[in-house]
């Protein structure tokens, strides 16, 4: 007898809290293990260019509707040439940071001339996300980890649940709704043209339209770059906005002209 | 939501203390239905499957990626698909590989298809209280040389099939290859055996009429051709809207 | 020697009439007898180098490191038996990540010594272990700057400005006091290390051997290997010296 077992079947409201409509409400009872998450770090964007990839987030990390931590680094390197971006628990972050560090002082140490390239730390992170998936006790959190090993570019998404997949253009929260089409119109075919300047200025532009429309992004936005290089993860800094009166904005909606 | 309203028993992992509140829905999920079709056919000496590569947020009307493979050649007689939780896909996937790595070291040679789908279901079963939520097909050439595909559920009861498809756009196409595969529900039946290019085509033409009515189902579609010459692997694109 | 024979040098459980403990003696025998190995602690960093003798020309370059890394920033040198030495390695880096799981920044130099000593002593105490055939140089770099520590057999460790232990440490330590470690560069650093490894080895009883040499500086405060163009400099300079030596005598 063929059991077709749908966890969805009953309801279809998005449990883990991962889309970024509900995330706000996601903080529901805490059960023995389970966690629900405090302190929230929102969109983060991935693109890969012609020299490698680029992640850029915002720097705020929220407690709720308040704006807790405002200069909240949410890009980190991993080893030479591997930089992670989160969303999500801050508390699980710094966590998984310490984590990561502790692999990459083994792999020094261990000094036999292998280095642990961006697929491989991709691999390891959603072991460990999986695993604690499974244990009923997750890691809060979603990553875009991008890389440049021996001229090959990764980007890759991991979250709370053990998802993966690799695309050329990611985005997590609010960003995963108005920035992944201005991304994937940019990026989708042209992986291998995009210049600097340009994934810069997409960066830039798809963060101004975060900035406008969440409310959980403020203007304060990093940006990390990995290629042959290695990693480079800019200070904190703003892009420029408009918030004067639209008197003479035309060309929304039914409005032609 | 109540864990235990779709789980056969009550899992340990839900509050059992006599003392304890009353009971709480737990704020994590574990599941996550990232979607997209998985179908096979199998042959007089071939067996067809296809998949599409579209990976889905399932229920977000997101599209994560539109390209990462749920089907893998698992050795040269036999391929598997799944559609589901890619993580326990994953997951599911590397444990079939570690075991299949272990008996080619135990026996020094490949297992064969019908011998992997009985391991496929007890790798399945094994997690009978905490499934693995993937829909899984195996294909590819039973001991004779002879066309196999395999279908499963969840928890490890399986059957072999002459066509079988799974996953969001597959209770779209099973009825299609009942009626072309089976000629279940085809008047005027002719009994000729099908071809591997016949039965090629009719995946594909499965594929692009599942891409139009299921929003879950596009991109690309691989289709794995098992034969005794080995595992062949084609892409075609379908509609990416 | 005069504690064989009576009975009081069998077991580190047991101290004889005037004292001492016979084994943990007897241990530091075992790194006397070793190829010599020495640190240095100058203002940029510190440099350690290792005579190591190679037991077998079959062996590959570089196999049987006695100098290896236990944290991004400690390096440790052993001399002894090298088993021991890469044991007391071992559990350098556990104590060294168990810090960091703690306190969440790197252990100090003063800390590391400090735990490792410990640990060593752990096996001068019980008759049914045996005390270390290693001595450990630890060199790191931490907030108070370059440090510099040797742990011996007993589990006893001080911090030095240089220190030499195996085979040849005596004409080592006279070499180093010579030196004016406050003013050395970290390169200089390097060279007179390499030629004190090489001023002290004994070509008579020994014929091969390796020089192994590693510092952390206070550039990107890590432990690493010394450059390899930077030690083959190193190392000629060292033969030139010694050819000199030769021809004054």
């Amino acid at each position: 007898m063929e059991w077709n077992f749908d966890p969805f079947s009953n309801n279809s409201f998005n449990h883990y809290g991962n889309n970024p409509i509900n995330a706000s409400h996601s903080a529901g009872g805490i059960i023995q293990r389970t966690q629900s998450p405090k302190v929230w770090g929102g969109t983060t964007l991935g693109v890969v260019y012609q020299d490698g990839v680029m992640l850029a987030a915002d720097t705020l990390g929220s407690w709720g509707q308040l704006a807790r931590y405002r200069k909240e680094e949410r890009l980190y390197p991993v080893g030479n040439f591997t930089a992670i971006a989160y969303a999500g628990d801050m508390s699980d972050f710094q966590y998984t940071k310490h984590m990561l560090d502790s692999l990459m002082i083994k792999e020094y140490y261990i000094n036999d001339d292998h280095v642990l390239s961006t697929p491989h730390v991709y691999e390891y992170l959603s072991r460990v996300m999986y695993h604690r998936r499974t244990k009923m006790d997750p890691l809060w959190n979603t990553f875009i980890v991008g890389g440049y090993n021996n001229g090959e570019r990764f980007l890759g998404y991991v979250d709370l649940l053990g998802t993966t997949y690799q695309s050329s253009a990611i985005s997590t929260g609010l960003g995963a709704y108005y920035a992944q089409p201005i991304l994937r119109k940019a990026v989708e075919g042209r992986e291998g043209l995009l210049t600097e300047a340009e994934a810069i200025e997409l960066l830039n532009s798809c963060m101004r339209v975060l900035f406008y429309r969440d409310c959980k992004v403020i203007n304060s936005i990093q940006r990390a770059k990995v290629t042959a290089a290695g990693v480079e993860i800019t200070e904190p800094y703003s892009v420029s906005s408009e918030w004067g009166f639209g008197e003479g904005v035309r060309g929304f909606g039914s409005q032609k002209q | 939501m109540d864990m235990n309203s779709f789980l056969p028993i009550q899992v340990p992992w839900t509050p059992q203390t006599a003392t304890s509140a009353p009971k709480q829905a737990p704020s994590f999920f574990p599941y996550a239905d990232n979607a997209g079709t998985v179908a096979a056919i199998s042959g007089t000496d071939f067996a067809v499957l296809a998949a599409d590569t579209r990976q889905s947020a399932g229920g977000n009307y997101l599209i994560n990626t539109r390209y990462q493979p749920k089907m893998f050649k698992l050795s040269n007689g036999s391929v598997f698909g799944t559609s589901g939780f890619y993580g326990d896909a994953t997951t599911f996937l590397n444990r079939i590989n570690q075991r299949l790595e272990w008996y080619r070291h135990a026996h020094d040679k490949e297992m064969s298809t019908p011998a992997l789908a009985q391991l496929i279901s007890i790798l399945l079963y094994s997690r009978r209280f905490f499934p693995y939520y993937v829909r899984v097909l195996l294909g590819g050439l039973d001991l004779e040389g002879r066309g196999v595909v395999y279908g499963y559920d969840s928890i490890g009861s399986y059957e072999a099939c002459l066509s079988r498809a799974v996953g969001s756009g597959g209770k779209m196409i099973q009825p299609f290859l009942d009626n072309q595969i089976e000629r279940k529900t085809q008047t005027g039946i002719l009994r000729a055996p099908l071809t591997l290019d016949k039965t090629k085509t009719i995946m594909r033409d499965a594929f692009t009429s599942a891409a139009e009515r299921d929003i879950y189902t596009g991109d690309y579609v691989e289709i794995f051709t098992i034969t005794a010459q080995g595992v062949n692997v084609e892409k075609f694109d379908l509609r990416k809207d | 020697m005069s504690s064989i024979g009576t009975g009081y040098d069998l077991s580190v459980s047991t101290y004889s009439p005037d004292g001492r403990v016979f084994q943990v003696e007897y241990a530091a025998k075992a790194v006397d007898n070793s190829g010599t190995v020495i640190g240095l602690r100058v203002p940029e960093g510190i440099v350690l180098a290792v005579e190591k003798l190679v037991q077998s020309k079959l062996l590959v370059p570089k196999s049987n490191r006695s100098i290896q890394t236990v944290d991004t920033h400690i390096g440790v040198a052993t001399a002894g038996l090298l088993a021991d030495g890469r044991h007391i390695v071992n559990r350098a880096r556990d104590e060294a990540e168990s810090y960091r799981d703690i306190y969440r920044v790197p252990i100090s130099g003063k800390m590391i010594a400090d735990r490792v000593g410990h640990y060593v002593q752990i096996y001068t105490l019980y008759s049914s272990v045996r005390p270390f055939g290693a001595s450990a140089i630890i060199g790191t770099f931490d907030l108070d700057g370059p440090q510099l520590y040797m742990i011996e057999p007993s589990g006893v460790y001080w911090g030095y400005h240089g220190c030499a232990i195996g085979k040849g440490k005596q004409v080592a330590k006279t070499e180093i006091e010579k030196l004016n470690l406050d003013k050395l560069s970290i390169v200089d650093a390097v060279k007179q290390a390499a030629r004190i490894i090489y001023a002290v080895h004994d070509e008579a009883k020994d014929k091969e051997f390796e020089l192994e040499l590693s510092w952390v500086t206070a550039q990107n405060k890590r432990h690493e290997f010394v450059p390899a163009d930077l030690a083959a400099e190193a190392e000629r300079l060292a033969k030139e010296s010694l050819n000199e030596e030769m021809e004054d005598d």
